[in-house]
């Protein structure tokens, strides 16, 4: 296993047999999985996101679908405005990067669980004022988008679209997340994570850094959001519930803090598991697929409190 | 109309009073967030209506039968939190920080599951414990019911208060939550207290999901996030960790709901971005809440 693991070539593996896996499963009666596909793909972004705020510097954040809800519906609006959808991707990124920048200049001088419990509270005011906001957002009704179909050479299906577009987004942010691990930045995160104070005498600017490792997550979670509603064209209030932030916290956890292939299978595990169930399973356990998806979170917590699959230095320290 | 929101403030403010003492007591020892609290009330709420059915048989519909399932309700839910932390905290206790946490996420979803797939799907009607007076004051209607859950709720905290301030249990828990090494040195057993910690938050938050039950006629298998969630809220305004600071924190927020949706044109849609906001304002100005400690920088 760790071998498999430590081969170069297993990304690359992973990522051709997650991009020939939409037309194979026509064949093998599973068109149902691509659209599963795709959800586990945007919280695999998201993973990827909220790693930099948990994983690298160590920010415990209870709100973080907040950034998502404005990703998909800052893309919505600027889609009905008349804004074409790549451009409204990128405005999306850029408008979610913008908020988290401004939250994090405000709040980010609070420590522990004080921060998870205002970046709750922020969760649920921007929900709240988005459910609220009936002239701009449309209320609970939610916004309906006009489609977008770029990748429609490949396929007729829109799942296997925006299946194949996902894939490339979480492709791309594992690259960047893995760049930017490696470089000065990514050293002086860990530093922070490791011993704040040591950090900060060794000349590393500790507000500075938590603040870029702060702000980059919601790069993720505005790209995540914006294909979300794209993919959906249609965008309403009740997706980004707190639970759903306490979903993504759970992937970076339990697939392991700080390690990126952690937050894939923490991912894959956690939002996959539920509709798997839901497809092999006969109706008497559908319902069960919720209490199974608990047991495992405590199972798993219980047996492996570092994370299935840790980032190495971390578990060095744990074991240590 | 201003005394009638006072009224409803407090009967609300004093339900997420003791739902927040639950979390601060906890918090005060192992400085972990206990999300699995909101299911303890929940589930303290539902063996009330079970015991409603059952011991009116016993102990006669009057006085003694009420207190009867008041008392067996929060001991059922203090026993299920001080199992919670046995079986899924105790075990991740020195491995991380978060380990517990996602532990307490896991059996919330369990406990809510469970009660989805082997109790009710649907809201249940929750019995009046007695039948509901009003009494008019200064022109304000006040139901015999909200000077009951008042009555029993400050009541409860009175209790709480002589436990921890002058008996030698509430001592070592002090002492638990100040250094909980130094207090296993002193001859106190740290998993002892622990438990009667879980034993004694969950109690009490069984009893504010039996009045949760009575102030709103009903209840359900997820009843226990909204005010679950409030709850923790109120002890992080208030200051985590201070039990002072978990009634203070309670009862504003009871007043900051009730205010905002009596005197803000469409506050009740607005009612919980208010008590947010307020919460992050208050934090910015006091980073470790009202009555909260200031936290010493580690060196």
């Amino acid at each position: 296993m760790r071998k498999i693991l430590r081969w170069r070539w297993t990304p690359w593996a992973a990522l051709a047999a997650a991009a020939i896996f939409p037309f194979i499963a026509g064949a093998i009666d599973a068109q149902y999985l691509v659209r599963v596909g795709g959800v586990i793909g945007l919280f695999m972004l998201l993973g990827l996101g909220l790693n930099f705020t948990l994983g690298y510097a160590g920010l415990f954040d209870l709100g973080f679908i907040a950034f998502y809800a404005i990703g998909a519906y800052t893309t919505a609006i600027a889609m009905r405005a008349g804004v074409p959808a790549p451009f409204a991707l990128v405005l999306a990124v850029l408008v979610t990067l913008a908020v988290r920048a401004l939250l994090g200049l405000t709040i980010l001088r609070l420590r522990g669980d004080y921060l998870a419990v205002v970046t709750m509270g922020f969760g649920e005011i921007a929900r709240l004022t988005i459910n609220n906001l009936d002239a701009l957002t449309n209320g609970p009704k939610g916004l309906q988008l006009a489609p977008w179909r770029p990748l429609s050479f490949l396929s007729a299906d829109p799942n296997i679209q925006y299946y194949l577009m996902i894939l490339l987004a979480v492709a791309a942010g594992v690259i960047a997340s893995n760049r930017l691990e490696d470089s000065r930045v990514g050293r002086a995160w860990i530093a922070i994570r490791e011993d704040e104070i040591a950090a900060r005498l060794s000349g590393i600017p500790v507000r500075q850094y938590k603040l870029l490792a702060f702000t980059l997550s919601a790069a993720y979670a505005g790209l995540a959001g914006g294909l979300f509603a794209q993919w959906e064209q249609f965008v309403t209030p009740e997706s980004f519930v707190f639970w759903e932030s306490i979903l993504v916290v759970s992937i970076v956890v339990l697939g392991g803090m700080g390690s990126i292939a952690g937050v894939l299978v923490g991912a894959l595990v956690l939002v996959g598991f539920p509709p798997l169930m839901q497809w092999k399973l006969s109706a008497d356990w559908i319902n069960y697929r919720y209490l199974f998806f608990g047991l495992i979170l405590v199972l798993v917590t219980l047996f492996r409190p570092q994370g299935i699959l840790p980032s190495s230095r971390r578990e060095a320290e744990l074991t240590s | 109309m201003l005394i009638q929101q006072v009224v409803n403030g407090l009967t609300l403010g004093a339900i997420y009073s003791l739902i927040a003492l639950g979390y601060t007591l906890v918090y005060g020892i192992l400085t972990m967030i206990n999300f699995a609290h909101s299911e303890v009330l929940m589930l303290g709420a539902f063996m009330a209506l079970g015991l409603a059915a059952l011991l009116p048989a016993v102990f006669g519909t009057g006085l003694v039968g009420l207190v009867g399932m008041f008392v067996l309700s929060m001991a059922g839910a203090g026993l299920i939190n001080v199992l919670i932390e046995r079986f899924a905290y105790r075990p991740l206790r020195n491995v991380s920080r978060l380990a517990p946490l996602i532990s307490a996420i896991g059996v919330s979803i369990i406990l809510q599951n469970g009660v989805f797939l082997w109790i009710s799907t649907q809201s249940l009607r929750f019995p009046e414990p007695v039948a509901i007076g009003q009494v008019e004051v200064f022109g304000a209607t006040i139901s015999s019911l909200q000077i009951i859950i008042l009555g029993l709720a400050l009541g409860l905290m009175a209790l709480l208060h002589f436990f921890v301030e002058h008996t030698k249990l509430g001592k070592a828990m002090r002492a638990c939550s100040d250094d909980i090494q130094t207090a296993g040195l002193m001859g106190i057993n740290p998993n002892y207290i622990i438990a009667l910690t879980f034993f004694v938050g969950g109690a009490l938050g069984g009893a504010a999901g039996v009045l949760y039950g009575m102030n709103y006629g009903s209840i359900k298998y997820n009843l226990g996030f909204l005010p679950g969630a409030k709850a923790f809220t109120a002890a992080v305004l208030g200051g985590i960790g201070n039990i002072r600071g978990a009634v203070l924190g309670g009862f504003i927020l009871g007043f900051l709901e009730v205010l905002a949706s009596g005197y803000i044109p469409n506050g009740a849609q607005w009612r919980d971005v208010i008590a947010f906001t307020v919460l992050i304002i208050v934090l910015l100005v006091r980073p470790s809440g009202l009555l909260g400690e200031k936290i010493a920088e580690k060196v």
